[in-house]
């Protein structure tokens, strides 16, 4: 091993669910990061710690079963470890001791690879309940690398494995199928070259490959078997009856649905109504914080653009934080408990209609919150097909900030309406809404399903891992990355769009402004009826009113135009735009906003404004309209990729646009 | 010949052979090995996937993906289902 280097780059390889994760946390604590890597939407998780003043770089890599990659966190997994970019030094074969087996043939194929290697074996408190006894200096000697007895979770072992990494060797031992490499591929000369080749993905080659990897892989266990005979004496019925009990539980089609919705029930509250309280204390902070500054520096642009502009933008994006933080905890725990792929399991079925997936359920109901946590829930779906849809779909589900639009516009149209009886109308409405929503999503996800071309294969071939306890560090780690990630990835656009937004809304061409401030002070008018004029006279303004022959076939004048494109922020906007509009003062105080709108007289008919098909066109616009620049901010940091926050914006609209139209017509 | 679909709950059979390349590749790697013991252990509850206890743990699948794995029944599950 080398040792004279600055430091010494160390990376962790297992199947999934081999407390990798785990393992990483208790070597690094908290001298780590998440990263990217290059082009695809996989963390990458990295730390250091020290050992004997050496400096150690570890690379958490993500799980595979082996090195031909299925999937895109498994190629991922195998381009890192093959990358000459970022050299690795040393594999830390990360192999659950109570399924040795199934974990030897990675462990055997890393090997084979003639890297420095030594062999952790997890979980050996599970192992020993079991009843499994392991040789460990019988198996060190088969395959001539150092094997380390460890327990992540308790932290036992640690010290001996860093030290077991100083020693780490190139393997003597063989495991791959020779033979068979030379008659397929007979101009090769190593295992390394051989996975590379496979990585590569060349048509031609794809036949022989495959046919490789099925000899290899049966070569490669007759071993393992001859091993795991020689080296671990295991009791022939396996001792998994908590796990079992569990499984006769939460797979139960009475109890195991009950538990779901008890689960869904739970996230919902926390993430509609408990976050609704830091996130009210983190805006009236910002807007404490926004009316110092406002106060305290000199009147003019450059306070308007810092106060306006950057620090409501700002808090636009931290107002995020509360909904992401409880969401991401409750989905590490369902990850980390062994939970979620039971969940999976119960509702594969139903979901697989919709060209989804079992994992699909938690992000769509999470979206009646906020799609923004939603989207980035996502990364649990591991089929690259299933996840798109999910993430395209998801911002179709009426999300809270829809819901100050739509009690606005349903008091409205009920308003006059005094025939309530048992039934409430108003609640009725919100209902169906909801419901359309829903409706809306599952019809395009099912149109997405024969649209979108994959050529990754669609299987559901996935392990019941036991249930275990959830480890705090790993769910607090998760919490923090997600949080991080959203407020410097995704923020920094979101940013750029609010500073856009303010612009448009506090500025407009030539000295418009000035002479409407010097005129509202000649005839002593209101700051409320002021500001109205001024959004008139703005860029938004002006922007609204060529807008409008593009609006009117909905119903939608002018006025509606620019609250269209201000709301473009966040749609509860709206609201607060149409307040501005209708100098009705506080936006708060909707009820006043309600009596001026349905006392607004249409200017050529001069019949009310907001008629109830205007209302209903407006509504059902909102439903499907992708009027959320966070949503596409986050779409595109989850997916690295504009072409699908584009595909959002166009399709989402184009809906709106077509539904409202449609529903104007035949109201009007 | 059998496949894995059409096994009852708790039946346990010994795997044959696969009719899916794709599949069976990835088959092999979770440890469903040609000759490997297996164990019906579970059904959802709208009779799809499945879960089958292989090689020490428990592997869930879909019943289209497990109609390419042919198994023999295993013996001692006359005797069961006599007893039943």
């Amino acid at each position: 091993m080398p040792s004279n280097l600055s430091h010494i780059s160390v990376a962790l390889v297992g199947n999934p669910n081999s407390g990798k994760s785990t393992l990483f946390n208790s070597m690094t604590g908290l001298h780590q990061k998440t990263g990217n890597y290059a082009g695809v939407t996989v963390d990458k998780h990295y730390g250091s710690y020290k050992h004997k003043n050496q400096e150690f770089k570890v690379t958490d890599l993500p799980g595979t079963y082996s090195l031909y990659p299925k999937s895109l966190d498994e190629e991922v997994a195998c381009r890192a470890l093959l990358s000459v970019d970022e050299k690795i030094d040393v594999v830390v074969i990360v192999a659950d001791a109570s399924n040795l087996k199934r974990h030897l043939l990675l462990a055997t194929q890393l090997i084979d690879l003639k890297m420095s290697c030594v062999l952790a074996l997890n979980m050996i408190d599970e192992a020993a309940k079991n009843n499994t006894v392991i040789y460990y200096e019988e198996l060190e000697k088969l395959i001539d690398i150092p094997v380390i007895p460890i327990n992540s979770r308790s932290k036992d072992g640690i010290q001996e494995l860093k030290e077991a990494i100083t020693r780490a060797k190139i393997s003597d031992t063989v495991f791959y199928n020779f033979e068979k490499q030379k008659q397929l591929f007979p101009q090769i000369d190593s295992y390394q070259t051989l996975i590379q080749l496979a990585l590569d993905k060349k048509k031609e080659q794809s036949h022989a490959i495959k046919e490789f990897e099925l000899n290899d892989n049966l070569h490669r266990f007759s071993k393992i078997n001859y091993m795991v005979a020689k080296c671990i004496k295991q009791p022939e019925k396996l001792n998994k009856n908590l796990t079992q009990k569990l499984d006769t539980f939460f797979t139960h089609k009475v109890f195991g649905f009950a538990f779901f919705f008890l689960v869904l029930f739970v996230i919902f509250q926390f993430i509609f109504y408990v976050a609704e309280y830091p996130m009210t204390w983190i805006e009236e902070g910002f807007a404490y914080l926004m009316n110092t500054v406002a106060v305290s520096l000199p009147k003019g642009q450059l306070s308007d653009l810092l106060v306006n502009g950057v620090l409501a933008g700002i808090s636009g994006i931290v107002v995020f934080v509360p909904q992401i933080a409880l969401l991401f905890f409750f989905i590490a725990i369902l990850e980390d408990t062994g939970y979620m792929a039971r969940a999976s399991f119960i509702l594969d079925k139903v979901m697989r209609k919709f060209g989804l997936n079992g994992k699909s359920v938690i992000p769509m109901i999470s979206s009646v919150a906020c799609a923004v946590p939603s989207i980035m829930s996502t990364r649990t779906i591991t089929n690259w097909k299933d996840r798109m849809i999910t993430i395209l779909v998801t911002p179709l589900i009426s999300c809270s900030a829809r819901l100050p639009v739509y009690t606005l516009l349903i008091s409205m149209m009920f308003a006059r309406d005094k025939s309530t009886g048992i039934l409430n109308y108003q609640g009725l409405v919100l209902m169906g809404i909801y419901l359309l929503g829903f409706g809306a999503a599952l019809f395009a996800a099912l149109i997405l399903k024969k649209v979108l071309k994959t050529t990754e294969k669609s299987y559901f071939i996935m392990e019941l891992p036991v249930y275990r306890k959830p480890q705090w560090q790993t769910v607090a780690m998760l919490v923090f990355d997600k949080v991080k990630v959203f407020l410097f990835d995704a923020g920094k656009i979101i940013l750029a769009i609010s500073i856009v937004l303010w612009f448009l809304t506090s500025h407009s061409p030539g000295d418009a402004f000035e002479k409407l401030e010097s005129n509202a002070v000649a005839i002593n008018l209101s700051e409320a009826d002021l500001n109205a004029q001024k959004l008139e006279a703005s860029y938004a303004g002006i922007l609204g009113k060529k807008m409008e022959p593009v609006i009117k076939p909905l119903g939608f004048d002018w006025k509606i135009g620019i609250a269209l494109i201000t709301s473009f922020a966040a749609r509860e906007v709206f609201v607060g735009t149409m307040a501005t509009i209708y100098s009705s003062g506080d936006s708060e105080n909707t009820e006043t906003l309600r009596e001026k709108l349905i006392a607004e007289k249409n200017f050529e008919t001069q019949l009310p404004a907001y008629s109830s098909a205007v209302c209903w066109s407006l509504m059902i616009f909102y439903v499907f309209a992708m009027q959320c620049m966070s949503t596409l901010a986050t779409t595109y940091r989850e997916t690295k990729h504009w072409k699908w926050p584009a595909i959002q914006l166009v399709f989402m609209t184009g809906l709106a646009y077509l539904s409202s139209l449609l529903v104007y017509n035949i109201l009007n | 010949m059998q496949t894995l679909d059409t096994l009852a709950l708790g039946q346990s059979a010994t795997i044959k052979e696969f009719t899916d390349d794709f599949l069976s590749l990835k088959f092999i790697e979770m440890g469903c090995l040609p000759g490997e013991k297996i164990k019906l252990s579970n059904i959802a509850p709208f009779g799809d996937p499945i879960a089958i206890e292989v090689s020490g743990y428990v592997l869930s699948l879909r019943k289209q993906e497990a109609a390419t794995i042919v198994v023999k029944l295993n013996p001692e599950n006359t005797i069961e289902s006599c007893a039943i």
